[in-house]
């Protein structure tokens, strides 16, 4: 009885890309799942966001800005669940997954670090589009926005393009901190409000000098946002920082970069950890 | 070359450890392991018998590829642990006493699936494998549990079924029944044996500091203390060396003024260790001969110290520590505690 119960028996065990699919998809799971279970997002990603984005909008009217700022901040309110995604269920995780075990036993498995990562991107991404969805309906009904797609096929590929940079950047940044311990917290803590300020969240960032908006566009989510703006408002186009094929072209090489930078960042800091001893344990 | 399950050489390492801010960077050296020669057989249950602090889990780290060591190096299913870690990795598996992993969202059943994913099992035959091994060690009912609602106990056999889950060739398990009770370490000991019974090319390697735990399970036994292998052999041998010793327990009265230091001055008394019990004290002690313990009971009665309880026995791997160290695991461990308690 022992034997048969014990023994795995002969099929195989899947390796290459398709213990890569695995992994991306196991490791999805619990992200998308979790949110089922744990209904508290609610209250804290979509309730609370919406008060600083009705904040926003009370001042624009207040101020008498063109009608089209109520939709700049809407969007912008959607698309920060994306930034705190990235920046607290991303660039930290590895250092959650490290208190709690997971970490050592991530890297034990003969599956790719990379893949983890991406699938806690994958999950994250998910998990958040339906906040980001929710945010852009409670948002546009509240302050009846009105919408003007010129081309859906630019907007979906904007998006998908930012998210893929975005997501790029946490993984990359999820590197740097397999090597912190509690300071992690306190950097994701640093890194929120600039971002929201440069990133153009609640404004568009032509307000900017050119050079400061330059710089804020290495944040995959700036020029992401500018693009959406342009191609979903009338006025979009008047208000935003480049031409929008300049902006998908800079977006595709922003995802390069941060992929191309993930892996080689990802690969460096395991074998420094690994030396160091900090795979399991923080700083000796 | 030869197959060994695992293989190790001069193996050693040192952790460095910064200052505090007073001692600005001076960086302090911690030796973990120092010159570790080791050899595990296909088909072995091999146990590392050391107290708290020993080495123990250091070794299964660089064993399982999560540290470098400084120097030597080690060899797991025939691979290199630094210059292989990638096909090291998917012989092998670990599971830590006390760990914490997977997601307390999830459940039994989801926490184990997702791991198995790790490891390229196929989906239906991992969830058909978890249910069996959850079975076989009391679990089956907590399958659709969240992990969060399980105890300490519980928690910890979900852990050692994610250990056997992906039957690897190489099974590391540090302290696997560290915090579970008594029947729930008989069944996770039964599973151990169970499960290298089903094929004798597997290999486990555990660490422990339960003595019981290592003799009833160990085909054989590396004592480990302060990052040196002591000795390594069968329990049985190990025992053996000590069977021409004469091995008494003794309980006493409270001890007016007796002290370890004066037992062992004691012509053949080999090793000595007192235990202060409810109401007295016990006496372990190792004599060269027999003859010795009228002395040892003439100084007790000369120190007005009533004997309740005189008893020989067999040697345990406890006698061999205290033999090879000079002190009981336990006291070892309460001198090494921050607080030496």
């Amino acid at each position: 009885m022992a034997s048969d119960s014990l023994a795995l028996s002969a099929s195989e065990k899947v390796t290459g890309w398709r213990l890569f699919l695995k992994t991306i998809v196991a490791r999805a799971y619990p992200r998308i799942i979790g949110q089922q279970r744990e209904k508290s997002w609610i209250l804290f990603e979509i309730l609370l966001p919406m008060l600083a984005v009705s904040a926003y909008v009370y001042v624009y009217r207040a101020i008498g800005a063109p009608e089209e700022y109520v939709g700049f901040v809407v969007i912008g309110g959607a698309m920060t669940a994306f930034w705190m995604n990235v920046l607290w269920m991303m660039s930290s995780q590895l250092y959650w997954e490290k208190e709690q075990g997971n970490l050592a036993l991530y890297i034990m498995a003969p599956n790719s670090m990379m893949a983890i990562l991406l699938g806690m991107a994958v999950g994250g991404l998910f998990a958040t589009a339906l906040r980001a969805i929710a945010i852009i309906l409670f948002g546009s009904l509240m302050f009846q926005v009105q919408y003007s797609i010129t081309s859906f096929t630019q907007l979906i590929l904007v998006f998908l393009l930012a998210m893929t940079a975005l997501y790029g950047m946490g993984m990359m940044t999820a590197s740097l901190f397999l090597l912190l311990s509690r300071e992690a917290w306190h950097l994701s803590n640093l890194a929120q409000e600039p971002i929201y300020l440069v990133s153009g969240f609640y404004f568009p960032i032509k307000s900017f000098n050119f050079w400061v908006a330059a710089a804020a566009s290495l944040i995959p989510l700036t020029l992401g946002l500018d693009a959406m703006r342009q191609l979903i408002f009338p006025s979009g186009p008047a208000l935003g920082f480049l031409d929008v094929t300049v902006e998908i072209a800079v977006l595709i090489g922003l995802c390069v970069l941060f992929l191309i930078g993930a892996k080689l960042l990802l690969d460096y800091m395991e074998r420094l950890a690994i030396r160091e001893g900090r795979i399991t344990e923080s700083r000796r | 070359m030869p197959d060994h399950a695992i293989e190790t050489q001069d193996l050693g390492r040192v952790y460095k450890i910064r200052g505090n801010k007073k001692e600005s960077q001076v960086r302090k050296e911690l030796v973990a392991l120092e010159n570790v020669n080791l050899t595990v057989e296909r088909g072995e249950l091999f146990g590392l018998l050391g107290p708290n602090g020993a080495g123990k889990t250091t070794l299964i780290k660089i064993l399982t590829t999560l540290l470098a060591p400084t120097s030597g190096w080690a060899r797991v299913a025939s691979h290199d642990v630094v210059q292989a870690p990638s096909l090291v990795r998917p012989r092998i598996n670990m599971v830590s006493g006390g760990e914490a992993s997977g997601y307390g969202l999830l459940t039994v059943r989801e926490n184990l699936w997702m791991f198995s994913q790790f490891y390229g099992m196929p989906s239906g035959e991992a969830n058909q494998r978890i249910v069996e091994l959850l079975r076989l060690v009391g679990l089956e009912d907590r399958l659709h549990t969240k992990s969060s609602d399980l105890s300490t106990g519980l928690r910890q056999k979900m852990n050692i079924v994610r250990g056997f889950l992906t039957d690897p060739e190489v099974l590391f398990l540090d302290e696997p029944t560290l915090g579970l009770d008594v029947g729930a370490s008989r069944d996770v000991r039964k599973l151990i044996r169970d499960w290298l019974d089903a094929n004798r090319s597997r290999t486990l390697l555990l660490t422990t500091h339960y003595m019981v735990e290592a003799e009833e399970l160990c085909d054989r036994v590396a004592i480990i203390n302060k990052g040196r292998v002591l000795a390594c052999d069968a329990p049985a041998n190990l025992k053996r060396n000590l069977r021409r010793d004469a091995i008494f327990e003794i309980e006493t009265s409270p001890l007016n003024g007796l002290s370890n230091k004066i037992l062992a001055d004691q012509p053949e008394v080999k090793k000595a260790a007192l235990t202060e019990i409810e109401g007295g004290a016990k006496l372990e002690l190792i004599l060269e001969e027999e003859s010795a313990l009228a002395s040892v009971i003439n100084l007790i009665t000369q120190k007005n110290i009533k004997i309740l309880r005189l008893s020989k026995r067999e040697p345990t791997l406890e006698d061999v520590f205290m033999e090879l160290v000079g002190q009981r695991m336990e006291d070892v461990e309460k001198e090494e505690a921050p607080d030496g308690k």
